[in-house]
C-alpha cells in the first residue's frame, strides 16, 4: 500500500506561500540560496511534523498550528519604541544587551561597545556578504533532518553572529533580547550562530518575552576545546515558539544550559547536542511552570560521539489547570564513546487532575563501558509535607508555593552563575506568587 | 593477549552449537499448500472441523490483513518476509486427536522427552501410568500428595496440539484446559465471548495474520472461585521446515479464580528464518489472578545471524474486574528477532499488573520487548522489572508504555529497567513512554545501563572461578528479582538457560 500523500494544511500552504514570496528578498545568494532551497524541499516533502513522527508524537504541529502568520516586516519607529519598554527576566543583571525586534537586529537599542576578542555581527549581514564564519558553520554544527530546523533554514532572516576568540574570557554576559514590536502577530525565523573558540569563556542569555508572534528560532553554538559556556533561555510568549539549539562541544569543554519557560502558550525547546571531543562535560536543565492550556515540550537529543564525557540532564515541570508538558530525552552513546557517564532525570508535578505530563527518556547505547541512567517521575504534591507546613501556621496556598519552590529549586540551584541563578529563581517565585493570588 | 583471544574465539565458535534443542524430529507431516490465500484459511478451518462462524471470523481477519502494512517502528532489522513462501499449517501425518496418550506417536513422545519436559508428564504422555495414579518415580510412592509439583501439559507440535495431560483431573475441578481447536467446537459460547476481546482482530499486522491462520494453542477457563489445582503449561515446538507457527492462547479466570500458566518453546536449527506470530489473550474478572510465565527458547540462529525464529507475538491481559491481577514473567533467550510487549489493561478498580522480564541476546539476536501498562480503573497499580542483557553483536531494546487516564485516580506505577552490556559490539536501548493524565497518579521510572563491574569479576576470580562462571554468577544476581517470580519448575530451567546464553560472551 503506497503512502497516501497528505493534504496540505492551511498553515503548510501559508508557509509555502511565504517562502515563495520571500525567497528573492531573503538574505544570501548562491550557496545560501541553495541551502534554503534544499531545506525547503525537505519541509515541503514532509509537511509540518505530526503525531506519527516519533520525535513530535506529543506536539502535533499539524494540529496545533492552525495557521501561519505573515513574515514580520522590518520594525518601524513605533515598534522599536514598544520594544524599548519590554521588561525581561535578566534586567537586573549587568549584561551586554543585543536587541532584536520582530527578529531583526536593532543597533540603537543594543550595546556594541568594543571588547577585545569579541566579534558581533548580524546573521542577515553575514548571509548577504557570504561571511566565512557563517558559511563554515550554518547547518553544519549539528546536521539534523528535523523539519522545524529545515523550515528555519529555509526562511532564516536575522539573528546574532558572535565569535569569542580563543582564550578570551568575556567580562559581561551577552543577553540576546528578542521582543515583539509589531502590534499584529507575525512570524519570525531567527538564526543565530555563536562560536566560542578554544579555551574561551562566555555566558550567554536569550530571552523571548511578550507578544504573540510565531517564532521559529535556531541557535548554533560551537564550543571549542577547553572552552566554557553557560547558556540561559527564558521563554514567556503568547504565541507559537519553536526553538532549536544545535550544539557541538569540543574536547575538555564545559557547558551548562538552562531553559525556563513560564506563561508561554505553546513552546517546543529542542536541543541537539553532540559531545564531539573527549572529556567534555555538559549539563542540560530546564523548568516549566504551566497553567491554563499551555503546552511546553522539551526535547533533547544527546549524542556522545567521543569517550570520557559526562552529561547531566534534569528537567522539571509544574502543571496546573489543563496544561500539558512533554519531555523527550534521548541519549545516544556511539560505539567508541567508552566511559561515558550520563544521567537524565525528569520530574513532573501535577497540581490539577486535568493536567497531563508525558515523559519519554530514552537510552541508545552501543558502548559497553558506560554508566548511563535515567529516571522519570510524575505525581502530585505530597499531602504529608503540605500538612506539616500548614500545621506550622502556613496557609495552604503558601505551603504549596513553598513546596513547589523547593521542587524547582533543586534544578535551579544547579546553575553555577550566581546572577543568573538568582534571576531565574526570582522569575519562578513571581510566577508562584501570581498563581497564589 | 593472543592466548586469551584464542580461548574467546573457541568459545564463540562453540556458541553456535549451544542450542541443544536444535534437532529435527523425523516425522511425516501433512501441510497446507504453500502460500497464503483465502483457500489456505478455508483449508485450516476445514482441517479443524470448525463451525461456520469461526471460518467467517478468520476470513474477515484475512481480508483485513491484506490492507495492512508490516510495522517498521521497532528497532529490529530483518529481510523482508515473503508471506507467500511459507506453510501456514503442518500437522504430523495420520494425526487424529488421540483419545488416550497411548495413541500418541512414539516419535512425538521422544521429541518431548528430548526437550526435557519434566519426567512425570513424560510418564503420562508415554502412558506408563494412568492419570491420577501415583507416580512410580516418587520415592515413597506417595506422589499424589505432592500435588504442588504437578504440571498439566498441552504439547503443541507445529500446528496441532498432540497431547494434553491431566485433562480429567482438571475437569473434576471444573477447569477447562484443552487445545483451542477443541474449545472452538466444545465451548463455542465461551470462545465467541472472549476470543478477540482483548486483542482485537484488527490490532496489528501480526495479530491480524494470526487471527486469519491460527492453528492451535491452549484454551483455559477457570470457573468462579476455583484455584486451579496445578500449574498449566504448553510446550510449543516448531518442527517442520519453512513453516510458520501461529498459535492462539486464551485464558479466562472467572471471578475469584486463580491460575498459573507456563509456556515453553523450542525449534530445530535451520538456516532459514521461520515466523512465529502468536496471540495470547488473558481475561481476569473480579478478584481473579492469572500468572503467565514464558521461557522462550526458540532457535536464535547461528553466530552469523543465519536462520532463527522471528518471534512476533502479541500478548495482552485485561483486568476486567475489580481487584483482578495479571502477572507476566518472561525469560527471553531465543529467537533471532523478538518483538513482543506483554501488556496489561487495568480496567477494573484496584486491579494490578506486573511484568517481570529477562531478555538475553547474544550472537546477532535482536530483541525489542517491553510492556504496556494501561491504567483505566481507580487505584490500579503496576510494576515493571525488566533486565536486558546484551552480548556478542546483539541489540536489546526495552520499549514500554505506562499511561494513566483521566479517571484512573490513584494509579501507581513503578518501573525499573536495567541493561547490562557484555562486550563492545552490542547495544542496549531503553524507550519508555510515561503518560500521566491526572494528578493523583504516581509514576516512578528508573533505568540504568552499565557493564559488569570489574571489581565483582575480580573478586569472584580471586576465589578461583573462571571468567565465565564469574560472569554467570554476577548475571544471575542481576536477574534475581525476575527469577524469583518464576514458578519453581521454570526457575531452575531459566537459570540454566541464562548461563548457556552467556557462554562465549566473556572477553
Amino acid at each position: 500500500m503506497a503512502e497516501v500523500a497528505a493534504i496540505k494544511t492551511a498553515a503548510e500552504q501559508a508557509l509555502t506561500a511565504a517562502y515563495e514570496g520571500a525567497r528573492g528578498r531573503l538574505p544570501g545568494t548562491g550557496t545560501v540560496a541553495a541551502l534554503r532551497a534544499d531545506a525547503f524541499k525537505r519541509f515541503d516533502a514532509q509537511g509540518l511534523p505530526h503525531r506519527r513522527v516519533e520525535e513530535w508524537k506529543y506536539t502535533d504541529l499539524r494540529k496545533l498550528m492552525a495557521n501561519a502568520y505573515p513574515l514580520a516586516a522590518a520594525p518601524d519607529a513605533a515598534a522599536k519604541a514598544r520594544a524599548k519598554s519590554v521588561a525581561t527576566a535578566f534586567d537586573t543583571l549587568d549584561c551586554r544587551r543585543l536587541v532584536f525586534v520582530d527578529g531583526v537586529f536593532v543597533a540603537e537599542l543594543s550595546d556594541l561597545s568594543p571588547e577585545p576578542g569579541l566579534t558581533i555581527g548580524t546573521m542577515a549581514d553575514a548571509l548577504a556578504k557570504g561571511d566565512a564564519l557563517v558559511a563554515g558553520h550554518v547547518g553544519k554544527t549539528f546536521a539534523t533532518e528535523d523539519v522545524a530546523v529545515a523550515l528555519n533554514t529555509a526562511l532564516m532572516g536575522d539573528g546574532a553572529v558572535i565569535k569569542v576568540a580563543a582564550g578570551i574570557e568575556l567580562k559581561r554576559p551577552i543577553h540576546l533580547v528578542f521582543v515583539a514590536g509589531d502590534a499584529t502577530p507575525n512570524a519570525c525565523f531567527i538564526r543565530s550562530l555563536i562560536v566560542v573558540e578554544d579555551g574561551a569563556k562566555a555566558a550567554i542569555a536569550e530571552s523571548h518575552e511578550g507578544g504573540s508572534a510565531q517564532v521559529n528560532c535556531a541557535l548554533e553554538l560551537a564550543i571549542g576545546d577547553g572552552a566554557e559556556v553557560d547558556y540561559f533561555k527564558v521563554t514567556r510568549t503568547g504565541g507559537l515558539h519553536i526553538a532549536s539549539l544545535l550544539l557541538t562541544a569540543g574536547a575538555k569543554s564545559r557547558f551548562d544550559t538552562f531553559a525556563l519557560t513560564y506563561d508561554a502558550a505553546l513552546v517546543r525547546n529542542q536541543s541537539f547536542i553532540r559531545f564531539a571531543g573527549e572529556g567534555a562535560k555538559g549539563g542540560m536543565r530546564g523548568v516549566n511552570l504551566q497553567r491554563g492550556k499551555e503546552h511546553v515540550d522539551n526535547t533533547l537529543l544527546i549524542e556522545h560521539a567521543a569517550g570520557h564525557c559526562d552529561s547531566r540532564e534534569q528537567f522539571k515541570a509544574v502543571l496546573d489547570d489543563q496544561s500539558h508538558s512533554v519531555f523527550q530525552g534521548k541519549i545516544v552513546v556511539k560505539p567508541h564513546a567508552q566511559t561515558t557517564d550520563s544521567k537524565m532525570m525528569t520530574r513532573a508535578l501535577l497540581l490539577s487532575d486535568e493536567a497531563e505530563a508525558d515523559n519519554k527518556p530514552e537510552l541508545e547505547i552501543f558502548a559497553d563501558d558506560v554508566v548511563c541512567g535515567h529516571g522519570a517521575t510524575a505525581g502530585a504534591l505530597d499531602p504529608g509535607l503540605k500538612f506539616y507546613l500548614m500545621s506550622r501556621g502556613i496557609d495552604a496556598q503558601q505551603a504549596e508555593a513553598l513546596l513547589i519552590q523547593a521542587f524547582i529549586g533543586e534544578t535551579v540551584e544547579e546553575v553555577t552563575h550566581e546572577g543568573f541563578r538568582d534571576a531565574l529563581m526570582t522569575a519562578a517565585v513571581q510566577w508562584l506568587e501570581g498563581r497564589a493570588r | 593477549m593472543p592466548a586469551v583471544q584464542e580461548t574467546v574465539d573457541q568459545v564463540r565458535q562453540i556458541d553456535v552449537d549451544q542450542y541443544k534443542y536444535g534437532f529435527v524430529t523425523d516425522i511425516e507431516s501433512e501441510k497446507a499448500p504453500i502460500g497464503l490465500s483465502e483457500d489456505t484459511v478455508r483449508y485450516i478451518s476445514a482441517k479443524k472441523n470448525e463451525p461456520e462462524w469461526m471460518l467467517q471470523w478468520r476470513l474477515e481477519a484475512y481480508r483485513r490483513w491484506l490492507t495492512m502494512r508490516e510495522p517498521t517502528w521497532a528497532r529490529v532489522d530483518y529481510p523482508k518476509i515473503d508471506y507467500q513462501n511459507a506453510y501456514y499449517y503442518a500437522a504430523p501425518k495420520a494425526f487424529k486427536a488421540p483419545k488416550s496418550l497411548a495413541e500418541v506417536d512414539p516419535e512425538l513422545l521422544r521429541t518431548y522427552e528430548k526437550l526435557g519436559i519434566p519426567l512425570k508428564e513424560q510418564e503420562i504422555l508415554a502412558g506408563v501410568r494412568k492419570q491420577g495414579e501415583p507416580s512410580q518415580l516418587d520415592e515413597d510412592g506417595l506422589g499424589g500428595l505432592a500435588t504442588s509439583g504437578r504440571v498439566a501439559v498441552d504439547a503443541v507440535f507445529d500446528s496441532v496440539s498432540v497431547a494434553t495431560t491431566f485433562k480429567e483431573e482438571l475437569k473434576r475441578a471444573g477447569v477447562i484446559f484443552m487445545p483451542m481447536s477443541e474449545a472452538v467446537r466444545e465451548h463455542p459460547d465461551l470462545v465467541k465471548k472472549y476470543l478477540g476481546s482483548v486483542v482485537p482482530v484488527t490490532d496489528n499486522f501480526f495479530a491480524t495474520l494470526n487471527s486469519a491462520v491460527f492453528s492451535d494453542g491452549s484454551f483455559v477457563y477457570i470457573p468462579p472461585g476455583v484455584r486451579c489445582p496445578m500449574e498449566l503449561s504448553t510446550y510449543f515446538r516448531i518442527n517442520e521446515k519453512n513453516t510458520g507457527q501461529f498459535e492462539r492462547t486464551l485464558i479466562i479466570a472467572d471471578k475469584g479464580a486463580y491460575v498459573s500458566y507456563l509456556e515453553g518453546c523450542t525449534a530445530p536449527m535451520r538456516d532459514e528464518n521461520q515466523l512465529h506470530a502468536a496471540v495470547v489473550e488473558l481475561v481476569a474478572l473480579d478478584d481473579a489472578e492469572i500468572k503467565y510465565s514464558t521461557v522462550q527458547n526458540w532457535y536464535p540462529g547461528d553466530a552469523d545471524g543465519k536462520g532463527g525464529i522471528f518471534n512476533f507475538v502479541t500478548k495482552r491481559g485485561d483486568c476486567r474486574g475489580k481487584n483482578a491481577k495479571i502477572s507476566w514473567t518472561q525469560v527471553e533467550t531465543g529467537s533471532a528477532i523478538t518483538w513482543k510487549y506483554p501488556s496489561c489493561i487495568l480496567r477494573g478498580d484496584n486491579s494490578r499488573g506486573e511484568f517481570y522480564s529477562i531478555a538475553i541476546s547474544n550472537g546477532r539476536q535482536q530483541v525489542d520487548s517491553g510492556t504496556k501498562m494501561i491504567h483505566l480503573g481507580k487505584n490500579t497499580t503496576s510494576r515493571i522489572i525488566s533486565k536486558g542483557i546484551s552480548a556478542g553483536k546483539s541489540n536489546n531494546t526495552y520499549r514500554g508504555l505506562v499511561t494513566a487516564h483521566r479517571r484512573a485516580t490513584g494509579a501507581r506505577n513503578f518501573t525499573n529497567c536495567d541493561s547490562l552490556l557484555i562486550g563492545d559490539q552490542c547495544g542496549a536501548h531503553t524507550v519508555p513512554y510515561i503518560e500521566a493524565k491526572n494528578s493523583s497518579s504516581v509514576f516512578e521510572h528508573e533505568a540504568s545501563t552499565s557493564k559488569i563491574s570489574e571489581d565483582m569479576l575480580f573478586y569472584c576470580r580471586q576465589r578461583g572461578m573462571s571468567a565465565e562462571e564469574a560472569t554467570a554468577l554476577v548475571v544471575n544476581g542481576f536477574v534475581k528479582d525476575v527469577l524469583q517470580q518464576l514458578p519453581m519448575e521454570f526457575a531452575v530451567e531459566a537459570q540454566k538457560l541464562i548461563s548457556i546464553s552467556l557462554e562465549g560472551s566473556v572477553g
